[in-house]
């Protein structure tokens, strides 16, 4: 269990005066993700909200020191980070120890910075990169991106007469960055604080590439109330649609498991406009809740797995 | 002689860079660039440099890297061709909008399409407007002596703009040549150690690297980019001189080749400058008065130095291995803006050649001259092409 | 002015007060208050001062007024009530910087 009392005494690494929109989850992960280390931390930020948001010239709101370089490079902008502080340290230049985090959201990571996530995670750069996922391009005006689930209304996957809301499941980004044999890969979610913030610690402290994928409700992309980020994002966990887990030097490790009591996918989709037009097709709830399960079950025997 | 060595155009890259021992190198193949990091990666694998070699998954993380490491303090070294100069493209604005002193071997190839490998100035002249400083060489020992100066003229407080060496693809790249080399420890105490005012390492004083920068003050940033570059023109003339005691030759923005009593001269870059004075030696025996002047640096551009050269002559002829399409070719078009406003200037032509490694011989480069002198040269000419 | 667009004053957004965005505003008993800090770690403003071990006034001059602390609070003693409902003689002004 994480001591919040413990944690609310440190100097928080993210300030007030950002501009991230009532609620959103994106910045509750930020500030929890940075709460994950006592060290000095050096931050990588992709194109989105979290970088927009944060850092509106001539304004700063990061306390510690921060580079965005473009939208597709978060990763391989820190590897090169990593790489000086590793030449720098080499030679004496540099006497502290420093850990380093890259945010990207998902269109920065699942989309159009997976090439340069891959190639970082396989030179085995000392980094931890956190995916904040609203499952959409929210930064742009909520367009559709390979994390978006089936379903789910977007910009370019708008309500129409032919077609409505997005045809295809996402692909699992997690299960791909276990592919690539780095030490640790996990989900969170921002309404799991203690799970959250106690993955981000033990991150910190193993060395090599770490991935971490966590949810992250955006307000206005999924249609919500600002005060229903947390509530909808523990929906989420508690039907199973984003399981919290981790995968350890290959072991996968259920963190979280409802047990009899996994609610409908139902429940987590009728509180989010943009499956509103799905919410009495049951035929569409049905696929989707089939996925769930059939992910749910498969998750359940890698668990089993003695690899 | 000792330190004479018989390299090629990327070996004397590699062979520099070895001198220079960077902090960070990011390194993705292509044609034909490889062969400088195929060199520099035995450096590494040897233990003769303590670089931190990056072997990236693309062009865009290898400038991407770059830009991390540099602005994390270290000195960063990279070098492409080509497409992965186009794929680098949005990075190599960041790069220098971001003032980081990276220097980048560049080894001349055509942009697809279609595909081609050979040389033409395509790929660096899409990045005329960068921000990058770039510099021509004609010969492998321009190439050696020039990244090392790159680094100090990057380097430089009043500067701090990333730099291009440009090499031309496979005629300097691949073409062996003896190179007089620098003793190591004279390399290493000219470039010394790099201190960058602001790092990404220094936690006790944190800074905010490439924020989103509105109307309200990114126009400003720019500005500052313009004053940097003035800055370098203003700076380099002395620095060249300064490593002219360490190389042994004063390496200026141009060089002219007997334009003094010349009345008709031909301007290009890089490698064809060669080829140009064999040409002029022999039209010489003729008693045929023409000249070269080599443009060694790009950007920023030497247009004063250029005119004050050159304001006196009948004819000029600009060789450009790139085109603009639309447009006038881009040395063309510098050229004959930079003597706008003067009163008597020559008559200025344009020739397009060596597209996609075409050839450029001695016998194109005797009818270019012919043409000017005869009064028969067009306005744009494209030499060597099938019309 | 530095170059590059960098920023060297760490924080600084501390200058760029976002309370005016409210349209609703956290009221807090805190003499029903355990200061678990659950309202401090899923406040994404950093709103909830913390001051010896004890949370404080939520800082109204960056409380955009989500209401995540009225949702997360245990003892539920956070009520967001409607900003109109305020006497707001205390404008929220940002310097120009």
């Amino acid at each position: 269990m994480v001591n919040l009392k413990e944690l609310a005494k440190q100097e928080s690494k993210i300030s007030s005066g950002h501009r991230m929109c009532p609620g959103c989850g994106a910045a509750i992960n930020a500030r929890m993700f940075m709460m994950g280390t006592k060290h000095p931390v050096v931050v990588a930020n992709a194109t989105g909200c979290i970088e927009v948001s944060t850092t509106v010239y001539p304004y700063t709101s990061w306390k510690v020191p921060w580079i965005h370089n473009a939208f597709e490079n978060a990763a391989a902008t820190i590897s090169g980070v990593v790489s000086a502080y590793d030449v720098l340290k080499r030679k004496g230049k540099i006497k502290k120890e420093i850990k380093f985090i890259a945010f990207g959201g998902d269109g920065g990571t699942y989309d159009i910075g997976l090439q340069s996530l891959s190639g970082a995670a396989e030179r085995g750069h000392n980094f931890l990169y956190v995916c904040y996922n609203n499952e959409a391009y929210m930064n742009t005006g909520m367009q559709r991106s390979s994390a978006t689930p089936y379903g789910a209304s977007t910009k370019t996957d708008p309500l129409g007469n032919k077609r409505q809301g997005k045809q295809e499941f996402s692909k699992d980004l997690t299960k791909i960055m276990v592919a690539h044999n780095i030490p640790y890969v996990a989900q969170t979610s921002i309404s799991h604080y203690n799970d959250l913030i106690e993955k981000a610690t033990k991150a910190f402290e193993i060395k090599g590439p770490k991935f971490i994928n966590s949810l992250s409700p955006c307000t206005a992309g999924w249609g919500i109330k600002e005060n229903d980020s947390l509530k909808v994002a523990r929906l989420a966990v508690e039907t199973c649609f984003w399981p919290l887990y981790e995968v350890e030097n290959g072991k996968y490790k259920i963190s979280y498991d409802p047990g009899d009591k996994k609610k409908p996918v139902k429940e987590f989709l009728k509180v989010q406009k943009r499956f509103s037009h799905i919410i009495n097709d049951k035929k569409a709830i049905k696929k989707i809740q089939e996925n769930i399960d059939k992910n749910w079950q498969d998750l359940k025997k890698l668990e089993k797995c003695d690899f | 002689m000792k330190n004479m060595k018989p390299l090629t155009g990327t070996e004397a890259a590699s062979y520099a860079m070895k001198q220079i021992n960077p902090d960070v190198v990011a390194a993705y193949p292509i044609t034909p660039q490889s062969d400088i990091m195929h060199g520099f990666s035995q450096y590494v694998a040897d233990g003769k440099v303590d670089t931190d070699l990056i072997r990236v998954e693309s062009e865009h993380s290898a400038m991407s890297a770059c830009v991390g490491a540099s602005a994390a303090g270290a000195r960063v070294m990279t070098a492409s061709s080509s497409q992965g100069i186009a794929l680098m493209h949005e990075i190599i604005y960041i790069a220098s909008s971001t003032r980081l002193p990276i220097v980048m071997n560049v080894v001349n190839r055509a942009l697809s399409g279609p595909i081609n490998i050979h040389c033409d100035h395509s790929d660096t002249m899409a990045e005329r407007d960068s921000g990058w400083i770039q510099m021509y060489c004609e010969t492998a020992q321009e190439v050696y002596d020039l990244t090392i100066l790159a680094v100090k003229l990057s380097e430089h407080k009043d500067i701090l703009l990333p730099v291009m060496v440009c090499q031309d693809g496979f005629i300097t790249s691949h073409g062996v040549e003896p190179v007089k080399l620098i003793n190591e420890k004279k390399v290493k105490k000219y470039v010394a150690n790099y201190k960058p005012k602001h790092s990404l390492l220094n936690i006790k004083k944190p800074i905010t690297v490439g924020p989103i920068d509105f109307y309200d003050f990114y126009f400003e940033h720019k500005r500052q980019q313009v004053d940097a570059m003035q800055k370098a023109k203003s700076i380099y003339p002395k620095m060249a001189k300064e490593f002219s005691k360490v190389c042994g030759k004063n390496y200026r923005y141009i060089e002219p080749y007997k334009t003094k009593d010349a009345d008709h001269v031909i301007i290009t870059m890089s490698s064809t400058a060669g080829t140009t004075k064999e040409v002029i030696d022999v039209l010489r025996k003729k008693g045929k008065k023409v000249g070269l002047l080599k443009i060694r640096m790009f950007r920023p551009f030497p247009n004063k130095e250029i005119v004050k050269e050159l304001k006196n002559k009948k004819t000029i002829a600009v060789l450009d291995r790139a085109a603009s399409f639309g447009a006038e070719a881009p040395l063309y078009s510098e050229i004959r803006s930079s003597f706008y406003e003067e009163k008597n200037k020559p008559e200025i032509f344009s020739y397009v050649f060596g597209l996609g490694g075409r050839e450029i011989n001695p016998g194109m480069i005797e009818r270019v001259y012919s043409e000017l002198i005869s009064g028969k040269a067009k306005k744009e000419n494209y030499l060597g092409v099938r019309e | 002015m530095p170059i590059g667009g960098i920023i060297i004053e760490p924080g600084n957004s501390k200058n760029y007060k976002t309370g005016s965005w409210r349209t609703f505003r956290p009221i807090t008993d805190l003499k029903r208050c355990i200061h678990c800090m659950q309202c401090w770690v899923i406040c994404p403003d950093d709103a909830i001062a913390v001051k010896n071990n004890k949370r404080i006034e939520t800082d109204l001059d960056f409380c955009k007024g989500c209401g995540l602390c009225a949702e997360i609070c245990p003892v539920k003693c956070i009520e967001m009530k409607k900003e109109s409902e305020f006497n707001c003689n205390k404008k929220i002004k940002n310097k120009k910087m």
